[in-house]
């Protein structure tokens, strides 16, 4: 019996390991790239202060990739043990990608951080430059297949269900590796982790400018990340995956949720940019607009309307409507596969299955439901507008604050007059955490923002998960929130403690803090041989 | 290709990576297990564990890769054996949580607790998911209680407890012995010295248990266990439905495709003989031969147990019919194909580029490369 207990516990456990394990993806997307920058420029220059800049960067990029890869595991568990029904129903096409994923990505991202880390003497320096492309190229390539399979669950094409087989099968592979949905989102997530990185790179070069050591180690690694950042600051802004929404019928309800667009507005409709949703009332309490705006992002015309909340109910009404046709017809199918009246009944109604399914929520028996059933699964098509409407506004914030971030810290580095903006220094090192905050909220946007369906229009989330009892649930949560708990705490303690530490982790004696360097009597945080001893 | 070949193909491929798994993720988990033991002090361990710094990341994505594989092309075994497993899989999982921190905090910080602390960590994720694995394959040989509703929902019925019989705890002896010989015969061609004596014991030890438990398993399935049989026919084109079939139990059932296929009893066969070759080359001190002996050794032993339960993955113990067959547990066959094109594209680069990595990091890791390598190593 799938309970809403047991439903709610699924998803709270999927969502706990999800937003936990994105901590840990965008700084590995970003920061390798980075590192393919750091070490170009030492194969061109043959300076080995970029060497230098590689290898202690790398480090914190190494602490930071095995929590990646070790919350990594569970994501792939999971599907199986408590999403089975899922993994059942679409792993004839959710599958596929995953296996690709291993295949074309994992294993040249897993293969080449080994030699990264261990090769640097034994390879020549253009086949450590190779490695440490192909990791990253691996690293983003495993984006580029997770993101595909998460663009076909928002938006499901080239696939069709089989009552045989009682699932989705796939029919057209190239159409879901390039639907439209899935690209936007992937230029979007990896742009959103290349900013990660800059800011993760300039915010701890400004903490070393500021402290008046490693200058000229800073100085590199701020005016790379300064670069680095603002384009992919422009990019997650201008190929926000918020283009990719209109594309097609399965993001409008997202789109108008998190717009608490509730009427259908004349086209080009204004852009909310602040609200009071009122969910019951169906209405904003207090709104302020911009004309035009929402509608020129939304559909790149000014002729193209955007339907609001109120209009895309009554149509889901029509087809959850329909749904109990396919649903009823789908049934008997299965209990006499060569029912002709029942095959043609379900032929005609097969489009909207999954909005009949909507109502296996409040019943066993789709064909008894109720008007009030019909009307809850109605309004639950829609997801809840307020958490949706600030998580997606505090997240644009966030990118254009770090527009402006990355401006200055460009113009500065142009100008090399940053090491004298205190402020600039100040607000990058406290904004180091800001861009984890925007892509946990884009997570929320994105696939809260899909609900009530795992599959957008194809497969409810309620009938989605494992049939296991909630106490299974409960016991597994308590032991991923115990297990997580204490390797953040492990793993922000190293970051830090390597962070502060700075290039003197590396061992070659030519920067703050160790024995024979110079700088040490001005700083003078740490005695002689103090961080050697450490280590 | 036709959807029967293809459906065959995937069993043999699910075999191959899983085999892959066992040889390559399984020389580091062997190393995890055997590390408090063959290291007696911290350079020592850091020596043991170095052998496989580079390689265990790229090694632990065949397991990542098998899992994927099973999901893409029998979607209905991975829904149902990892959800009905489902505190073996967190068990599994957790255990593997302490490898990626394990290998790389460990000697970021000095502080001996903080060190053993996390090879103990190494010795967990080495040893507790062979034995799961193996568990998970004693209980596949003697069916599992679950069955499928009308819409091919699945519900276990049986507890967590009941996974650890005294067949499937067997089962799992022989597993934890043959990844661990893997790691000690590995181990021989990387370390020298009071290590290299260490493992050596041990790669005999581990041999001789492995083919103890083996055997005994071997007879307690023969004469001790109920195979199942399909007794109603099978299109192995049509499209995949469980519960389109009937199925029976009978005593001695696994032995029936070793009468089939006369070419099936090679398999057991080798891998007895790799097992009693990994004996002769370790004390030959052969390390190389010994390690490719186990490798053919996991290979024969994840063999017989397929050979025995084909064309059966997952038999259901308590709704016979239920039970997942090759034929009707797999993906369409536009997905099959698929994921077989994308095999043959990428299963020789990885090959190739892996072997790679291998040979530019081969040679011993010493106690003395340890300490002059301090900072850069783990």
């Amino acid at each position: 019996m799938l309970t809403e207990e047991l439903v709610d516990l699924s998803r709270l456990q999927f969502a706990v390991t999800a937003l936990y394990h994105f901590l840990f993806v965008p700084l590995t997307l970003g920061l390798a790239f980075i590192l393919v920058i750091m070490e170009l420029t030492y194969v061109i220059t043959d300076r080995p202060i970029y060497k230098d800049m590689v290898r202690f960067w790398g480090k914190l990029f190494g602490i930071n990739f095995a929590l990646g890869v070790t919350t990594g595991i569970t994501m792939e568990f999971q599907f199986g043990t408590n999403w089975a029904y899922y993994s059942h129903y679409v792993g004839d096409i959710f599958g596929a990608p995953l296996a690709i994923e291993g295949l074309m990505a994992f294993f040249l991202e897993s293969t080449f951080i080994g030699l990264f880390f261990f090769g640097w003497d034994r390879l020549s320096k253009w086949q450590h430059f190779m490695v440490t492309v192909l990791m990253a190229v691996g690293s983003n390539l495993s984006a580029l297949w997770i993101l595909i399979a998460n663009g076909w669950m928002q938006d499901p094409i080239g696939a069709e269900f089989s009552f045989v087989t009682m699932r989705m099968e796939m029919t057209d592979f190239w159409s879901i590796v390039f639907n439209p949905t899935a690209q936007a989102k992937f230029v979007h997530t990896v742009s959103a982790g290349y900013v990660t990185a800059s800011l993760f790179v300039l915010g701890i070069s400004s903490y070393y400018l500021l402290k008046g050591r490693d200058l000229d180690f800073a100085r590199r690694s701020f005016r790379i990340a300064a670069g680095f950042g603002f384009a992919s600051a422009l990019s997650v802004i201008v190929l926000g995956d918020e283009s990719g929404y209109t594309v097609s019928e399965s993001q409008q309800a997202k789109m108008a949720a998190m717009e608490a667009m509730w009427e259908t507005e004349p086209a080009p409709a204004g852009f909310t940019v602040f609200a009071l949703p009122n969910e019951a009332a169906q209405r904003n309490d207090y709104a302020l607009h911009i004309p035009y705006v929402l509608g020129l992002i939304g559909t790149r015309s000014l002729t193209e309307t955007m339907p609001g909340i109120k209009e895309i109910k009554e149509r889901n009404r029509e087809r959850i409507e329909n749904g109990i046709l396919a649903v009823t017809a789908l049934e008997r199918l299965r209990k006499n596969r060569d029912d002709a009246a029942a095959l043609a009944a379900f032929e005609a109604s097969r489009a909207d299955l999954g909005f009949g399914l909507l109502l296996k929520k409040y019943t066993v028996d789709v064909s008894a439901a109720t008007p009030e059933m019909i009307q809850q699964a109605v309004d639950d098509t829609i997801p809840r507008v307020a958490p949706l409407f600030w998580s997606f506004r505090l997240m644009v914030a966030l990118g254009f604050a770090f527009l402006v971030l990355f401006g200055f810290a460009l113009f500065h580095s142009v100008k090399g007059n940053f090491i004298e903006k205190k402020w600039l220094l100040r607000w990058a090192l406290w904004f180091i955490p800001m861009p984890w905050i925007a892509a946990e909220l884009g997570w929320v946007v994105a696939e809260y923002g899909r609900q009530p369906w795992t599959i957008y229009g194809v497969l409810p989330t309620h009938i989605s998960v494992s049939n296991l009892t909630p106490g299974n649930i409960y016991g597994s949560l308590a032991g991923f929130v115990g297990f997580y708990t204490a390797l953040l705490i492990v793993e922000m303690y190293l970051m830090t403690k390597y962070a502060r530490q700075g290039p003197a982790s590396l061992g070659t004696g030519r920067y703050f803090g160790e024995s024979n360097h110079g700088e040490q009597a001005a700083g003078g945080a740490l005695p002689a041989g103090a961080v050697a001893d450490k280590l | 290709m036709d959807y029967e070949t293809l459906k065959l193909v995937w069993w043999l491929l699910v075999g191959v990576l899983l085999v892959g798994f066992a040889i390559m993720d399984g020389h580091d988990m062997g190393m995890g297990v055997l590390l408090p033991f063959v290291g007696r002090n911290d350079l020592e361990r850091r020596a043991v564990i170095n052998t496989v710094a580079p390689h265990w990341d790229g090694n632990q994505v065949w397991f990542i890769t098998a899992g994927g594989a099973i999901f893409a092309a029998w979607p209905l075994v991975y829904a149902t054996a990892f959800s009905g497993f489902y505190w073996a899989m967190m068990a599994a999982l957790w255990a593997l949580f302490f490898r990626p921190v394990g290998f790389d905090y460990r000697s970021k910080i000095k502080h001996p607790l903080w060190r053993s602390t996390w090879d103990w960590g190494l010795f967990i994720g080495g040893a507790v998911p062979p034995i799961i694995f193996g568990v998970a394959f004693g209980n596949l040989l003697q069916g599992v209680p679950f069955h499928f509703d009308d819409i091919l929902m699945s519900t276990y019925t049986g507890s967590f407890w009941q996974l650890l019989n005294p067949f499937a705890l067997l089962a799992g002896v022989v597993s934890l012995g043959m990844i661990t010989l893997q790691g000690a015969t590995y181990l021989m061609m990387r370390t020298e010295g009071d290590i290299y004596r260490r493992v050596r014991t041990a790669s005999l030890l581990f041999a001789v248990l492995t083919i103890a438990a083996f055997a005994l398993a071997g007879v307690w399935v023969a004469s001790g266990i109920d195979g199942y049989v399909i007794t109603s026919a099978v299109d192995p084109n049509a499209l995949p439905d469980p519960l389109a079939k009937t199925v029976s139990t009978a005593a001695g059932a696994w032995m029936g495709n070793y009468e089939k296929y006369g070419w099936a009893i090679w398999v057991p066969v080798a891998a007895f003989a790799a097992l009693a070759a990994s004996i002769l080359f370790s004390r030959l001190h052969q390390a190389g031969a010994a390690f490719w002996s186990s490798s053919l050794a996991n290979a024969g032993i994840i063999g017989t147990a397929g050979v025995s339960m084909f064309p059966f993955v997952m038999p259901s113990s308590t709704d016979p019919r239920s039970s997942l067959t090759v034929y009707d547990a797999v993906s369409s066959h536009l997905t099959l194909g698929l994921m077989l094109g994308a095999t043959v594209i990428f299963m020789p680069l990885i090959v190739f580029y892996t072997s790679w990595a291998y040979k530019v990091m081969w040679g011993k890791v010493t106690t003395e490369y340890v300490a002059a390598n301090d900072k850069s190593v783990y």
